[in-house]
């Protein structure tokens, strides 16, 4: 597998390597189908966002750069604005503010200024695939840990006959309610990026 | 809504890091002492405070005449970008001490996501003018004061024998954490009995 995408998955990970987007990361945490919703847009706009960055790279005045690449960045959150309204909007109404706040996710600006502005085309789209999915699956792995704590559930999509809710037996009727409640969402992070910490300096030794 | 009730659901009921995750890049990032707490939370409730008038009168007196209301997320982004620019060039030329004390926070304003919330919460609870004005210096206020607890928090960490998996940014959310329980406390009702 190619190195600049996979840096994004784990060894540079967008949440809890850089601590990079955290608002959303937060915020849209208490259920994982939001997580996963949130996931597709980032993804979306940080591709738009590299390939239009790494094509301009030329084009664009030093001097005038990030409002240029903030620009473009609010170009691609509009679409994603409009597109989920227009087919998903529970999901829409659900993820609220945090849809327009795409546009001042750090993550998205970071790549955009530390790579695509100075790498070529094919890279850049496998950076933003990376550092989206790197994203995605950090804010899942946050949300899972809150609803499966804070609920007993995992909510995913409805299809057919399933109404998307999956409930975890016993846990599911005696949740650790602080889970999903604002404070859960700081707890969860800081454990689990203790956690995280406790990993890497016991594979160092 | 009274002008009071806006200070107080914003400072302390929708606390915007507390309850609501908005500015937790800075509020991690910054905390790591009082001084440089308070300078970033000054600088912020400036900007919102402006940022909340202008993004009203863009909306309301260009957007919704113009029927231009889909290209709010690029207008506001560019009137909060550009706005953090000249407050900085006009602090700079007006008062150097100020510009030294808030100069080298105000370029991590502009991906503030607290700004912009401000700015997106006073369109969809459709605050007037001055309320949008209160809004955002009640929800600056906010930010200040969390940020000031989180490094008086951290300040007195720094000191302390914390596990070595925890220590620095784990251990500030945990903190962080603890007080946003303390915050729950702070609820509606806290509204119906103080105003009745």
């Amino acid at each position: 597998m190619n190195k600049e995408f996979t840096k994004g998955l784990v060894k540079d990970n967008p949440i809890f390597v850089q601590l990079l987007g955290l608002c959303p990361a937060l915020g849209v945490s208490g259920l994982v189908v939001n997580a996963l919703g949130m996931g597709a847009g980032v993804i979306f706009v940080m591709l738009g966002a590299n390939i239009f960055v790494s094509l301009l790279k030329n084009f664009i005045p030093q001097k005038v750069r990030i409002p240029s690449y903030i620009v473009i960045i609010a170009s691609f959150v509009t679409i994603v604005q409009m597109v989920m309204e227009a087919f998903a909007p529970e999901l829409y109404n659900n993820l609220g503010v945090f849809v327009p706040l795409i546009v001042v996710n750090c993550a998205i600006l970071g790549r955009a200024e530390a790579f695509a502005s100075r790498n070529t085309l094919k890279d850049s789209v496998l950076d933003a695939l990376g550092m989206g999915i790197g994203f995605t699956l950090g804010l899942t792995l946050i949300a899972l840990v809150r609803e499966i704590l804070g609920a007993g559930t995992i909510t995913l999509f409805a299809m057919g006959g399933f109404d998307g809710v999956i409930r975890i037996p016993i846990l599911h009727l005696a949740p650790v309610r602080i889970f999903s409640l604002a404070s859960g969402a700081l707890l969860a992070i800081g454990l689990l990026l203790a956690l995280f910490n406790w990993k890497s300096s016991a594979k160092r030794g | 809504m009274s002008y009071i009730s806006i200070l107080i659901t914003y400072i302390f009921i929708s606390n915007f890091v507390l309850t609501q995750f908005l500015g937790l890049c800075p509020f991690i990032g910054v905390s790591r002492n009082t001084e440089s707490a308070v300078g970033m939370g000054f600088a912020v409730i400036f900007v919102m405070s402006i940022a909340s008038v202008v993004t009203w009168l863009v909306y309301t007196y260009v957007l919704v005449p113009l029927a231009l209301v889909y290209l709010q997320t690029i207008a506001f982004i560019l009137v909060i970008a550009s706005l953090v620019q000249f407050v900085e060039m006009v602090i700079q030329k007006v008062s150097p001490p100020l510009y030294k004390a808030l100069g080298i926070f105000l370029p991590l304003i502009t991906t503030n996501c607290a700004v912009m919330g401000i700015a997106l919460m006073n369109i969809t609870s459709e605050h007037s003018l001055i309320e949008s004005f209160v809004g955002g210096i009640a929800a600056g206020l906010g930010f200040m004061l969390a940020l000031i607890m989180m490094s008086s928090i951290r300040e007195q960490l720094a000191m302390k024998p914390v596990p070595k998996p925890f220590r620095g940014v784990p251990a500030a959310f945990i903190s962080g954490g603890l007080m946003a329980l303390a915050f729950m406390a702070f609820d509606r009702a806290l509204l119906t009995n103080l105003l009745g």
